[in-house]
């Protein structure tokens, strides 16, 4: 995920990496990584998030922006079988989440225009 | 025709949810998803967040998600629906430059099964959980395709590219596309969303198609491969992973 600046908003990078920020640390499903700073806070310290779950790091600070890369636990592309709430606009701009489509089948379809 | 299989299965509980992965964001994908005229959500992709997530490396591939938002198959070759009249192809327009000729010449020789896929797809549609072609969750998981230390990193470099390009930093771009490849070599959506994006003005509408080096100035052409050679090295019939029941 794109970070701008040197802090994460904790829901952000919830939403975008399925882990749960609690007080015992960053969690997904059974693991839980302990985090070395106060998690009751809204904005959490990018590069120390990023060290303590050995998240793949890369910073560019020609334009201040960093990336936190997914981690590889189990070695699969995918952890979970349990979606991540992919969030992304329309032509609009218009945001929608997978969740707001619970209770139907969804049919995820990738395409691109080259 | 998505629009039309979406429109056909609706009612029967199913949302279609398309995602146009394109760094140029809404200008990029703004043709195609207005020219389709979509009933169903069609999202954009700027960052290709859906490689990261679910492991996406071509296009088409699909996703099944079902009613608790369990994922019963991953990313999966999803071909369009199979066309029951097909109208005699035009064939190629006249005076297309050779390297377009050439780029359909491979492309014909790519292999999909739209009927297999749509037949399983309709039969996980009618039956659910008791469909044999939605899988447990740990199936899901082993058939998701690797990950590594590398390959994460490689996923974060993309971002980067995908930001810069945004951001209209060519160099900045280029250079992270540059490692995200070497790290993730067999995503073919890392490469080509770079490759068409060096526009090339001798392909005149095919400009995004092109995806290799300019005829007179190869040298400054700044990846590793480009769509033909790739295609020849790793072979048309493995461009995408056949339908695995």
């Amino acid at each position: 995920m794109i970070v701008h600046g040197q802090t994460v908003e904790k829901h952000a990078f919830e939403a975008a990496t399925g882990w749960a920020i609690k007080p015992e640390g960053a969690c997904k499903a059974e693991t839980c990584i302990p985090l070395p700073f106060a998690t009751d806070t809204e904005h959490l310290p990018a590069v120390a998030l990023a060290n303590a779950m050995n998240l793949p790091l890369v910073e560019e600070p020609r334009m201040n922006v960093l990336a936190i890369g997914p981690d590889s636990l189990g070695g699969r592309a995918i952890s979970s079988a349990k979606a991540p709430d992919l969030c992304l606009p329309d032509l609009d701009g218009t945001l929608h989440r997978l969740s707001d489509f619970l209770g139907q089948k969804m049919i995820v379809y990738a395409w691109a225009p080259y | 025709m998505w629009r039309a299989l979406r429109d056909e299965v609706h009612h029967l509980g199913v949302e279609l949810i398309t995602v146009g992965l394109d760094s140029l964001g809404a200008s990029g994908c703004r043709a195609a998803i207005e020219a389709a005229a979509p009933t169903h959500p069609a999202l954009i992709d700027t960052h290709h967040e859906v490689a990261r997530l679910f492991g996406v490396v071509n296009i088409p591939q699909s996703i099944w998600i079902d009613e608790q938002g369990m994922i019963v198959r991953g990313v999966t070759s999803a071909p369009p629906p199979p066309v029951a009249d097909p109208s005699t192809p035009g064939g190629p327009p006249p005076d297309l430059p050779a390297r377009m000729m050439d780029i359909l010449g491979e492309a014909a020789h790519i292999e999909s099964d739209p009927a297999t896929y749509h037949a399983a797809l309709k039969n996980w549609i009618t039956h659910g959980a008791d469909s044999p072609y939605a899988l447990s969750a740990s199936e899901v998981i082993n058939r998701s395709g690797p990950q590594s230390t590398e390959r994460a990193l490689g996923h974060a470099h993309f971002e980067l590219a995908c930001e810069a390009v945004v951001r209209d930093q060519k160099a900045i771009a280029v250079k992270h596309f540059q490692a995200a490849h070497r790290l993730v070599p067999n995503s073919w959506t890392y490469r080509r969303q770079a490759w068409s994006l060096e526009t090339v003005a001798a392909a005149g509408p095919f400009e995004r198609f092109w995806q290799g080096p300019h005829p007179d100035r190869p040298e400054q052409w700044p990846y590793a491969g480009d769509w033909l050679t790739d295609i020849r090295a790793e072979g048309p019939a493995n461009y995408y992973q056949p339908w695995e029941d």
